[in-house]
């Protein structure tokens, strides 16, 4: 469980971008974080990870507050850590096994054969091919980039996992696939996950825990059973100016 | 500002470098690759430069001190010295920094705006550490060789002139290039070399790992370390000379 308690964060040319947000992201569950571009929610992932620092308020993995921690703390925090990056962020000198093995070989103590033998577990749970992970990630497609992500961001079995735009690039039914992918590791493997998205298809296909996000303000968090009954015009505009409600209103229509 | 600013947070990025490895192992996996990357594969640029440089400098230095007062071999010690004190050295150093200062600018810029060393640094590794300690100690281990090599070549490029043209005898030449030796020239060349190899390296690396924004942002980062390095580079030329050749 991640807890984030009356965050603050101020850029440098005095823009106030997180106002005083405080939520629970939970264990098992796929926690998303909506908002407009610009609202701040990348922001906030970042602050979360560590990637930025905070003016005020405190971030606690399971009661693990960020702010006390040394550096030496935080990467050995990170180490429990999976991210899933927008452009999937693949090391482009290695292969796709390579890629995967990477994180084990910085950090497990496993053998050689057992770290190929982990990677290609995860490899193989993501769906791909035996004859893929000799390729190089230019070599592969966007959809097929975001599963070695995903593997890669599992190889270490970590206990929070990161997503930031998931399906951002990827076509309607890869990025299905991919958000399944997503909310089954989440539970087989009852991590905490955090998703940035503004992808109300996937919301509503795998968001456990909503977070909206206004100008820096937490002004929403539900389920997405309670996002239709709320009272926000922004959340309104950004919900039905989905592809998936247009499609619902035609239909109706 | 910027330069006291741009020195602080290049001090810092190698207070990150300078550590021990998280794994010795992933080190030594990617030293001989940068051996082979850097130095390697600077080679055939060393060798045509070198060649060239080293004819032409023995033809110029012929045609421009015929002189009764002179003796004939003056033409291959001068060709000799200047490859040893400054061409191999200074001049093959500051050809480099375009070679592999942009190599390593732009790998490293395109790792950063491609968010592979964000991943790096949330997976917990030392990222600085990884990517830019194996470049510059492989480059500076390469560099000596690099120089003795391009010192070599540029000597058989002045022969070639005796062989191929009537300018200069080859007999005069190749006792001009023994002639006064001084063998503490080489040490120097080589320290000179080395340290000129950790500035190229390691400018560079702080230009593409501080990049920022787009493909651009790579080209003007890979620019500026090309460009700060070169003027880095003939500045501590002045210093080293100053500390090892001046009594």
């Amino acid at each position: 469980m991640i807890e984030v308690k009356n965050v603050n964060k101020t850029f440098d040319d005095g823009y106030q971008v997180l106002k005083n947000i405080s939520t629970v992201f939970e264990t098992g569950k796929t926690n998303m974080i909506i908002g407009q571009s610009g609202s701040g929610k990348s922001v906030l992932v970042k602050s979360i990870i560590g990637l930025h620092k905070i003016d005020s308020g405190r971030i606690e993995y399971d009661g693990r507050n960020l702010a006390e921690m040394r550096m030496s703390d935080i990467r050995l925090l990170r180490r429990e850590v999976g991210m899933l990056f927008q452009g999937s962020a693949l090391f482009d000198s290695l292969t796709v096994l390579e890629n995967v093995m990477y994180p084990l070989e910085m950090f497990s103590d496993k053998t050689p054969a057992e770290m190929q033998d982990r990677a290609r577990f995860c490899l193989q749970h993501v769906n791909l091919e035996e004859k893929s992970f000799g390729l190089m990630p230019s070599e592969i497609s966007g959809g097929m980039q975001k599963r070695v992500a995903i593997a890669r961001a599992i190889a270490l079995q970590p206990k929070y996992l990161f997503c930031d735009e998931p399906n951002s690039g990827l076509d309607p039914k890869t990025s299905l696939v991919i958000d399944h992918l997503i909310h089954e590791i989440t539970q087989k493997f009852d991590i905490t996950t955090i998703i940035n998205s503004h992808d109300m298809n996937s919301v509503m296909e795998i968001g456990d825990n909503i977070i909206f996000i206004e100008k820096g303000v937490k002004s929403w968090q539900g389920s997405k059973e309670d996002i239709f009954h709320v009272d926000s015009q922004s959340l309104n505009d950004l919900v039905f100016a989905s592809e998936l409600f247009k499609q619902v209103r035609r239909a109706n229509q | 500002m910027n330069i006291i600013s741009d020195t602080g947070k290049y001090f810092l990025l190698m207070r990150k470098v300078f550590v021990k490895p998280d794994r010795t192992r992933m080190f030594f996996r990617q030293f001989p690759k940068e051996l082979e990357k850097l130095g390697l594969a600077s080679l055939p640029i060393v060798i045509i430069i070198s060649v060239f440089i080293g004819a032409i400098m023995t033809m110029q230095t012929q045609l421009n001190t015929s002189n009764p007062w002179l003796p004939d071999y003056i033409t291959g010690l001068v060709t000799r010295d200047t490859l040893l004190l400054e061409f191999s050295s200074t001049i093959m150093c500051l050809i480099l920094a375009g070679k592999v200062g942009s190599n390593v600018a732009s790998e490293i810029g395109t790792m950063r705006i491609t968010e592979q060393i964000d991943a790096m640094e949330i997976m917990g590794v030392n990222s600085a550490n990884y990517l830019i300690l194996p470049k510059v100690t492989a480059f500076m281990v390469m560099m000596p060789f690099l120089v003795i090599f391009s010192i070599a070549i540029g000597l058989v490029g002045g022969y070639l002139v005796g062989v191929f043209t009537n300018i200069i005898t080859t007999g005069n030449y190749l006792i001009g290039i023994q002639y006064a030796f001084v063998p503490y020239y080489v040490l120097y060349s080589i320290i000179k070399s080395v340290c000129f190899a950790f500035i190229i390296t390691s400018v560079a690396a702080y230009y593409g790992y501080n990049a920022r924004g787009g493909a651009l942002d790579v080209g003007k980062a890979s620019t500026n370390a090309v460009v700060n390095s070169s003027i880095i580079i003939l500045f501590f030329n002045i210093v080293i000379t100053n500390l090892m050749l001046t009594k």
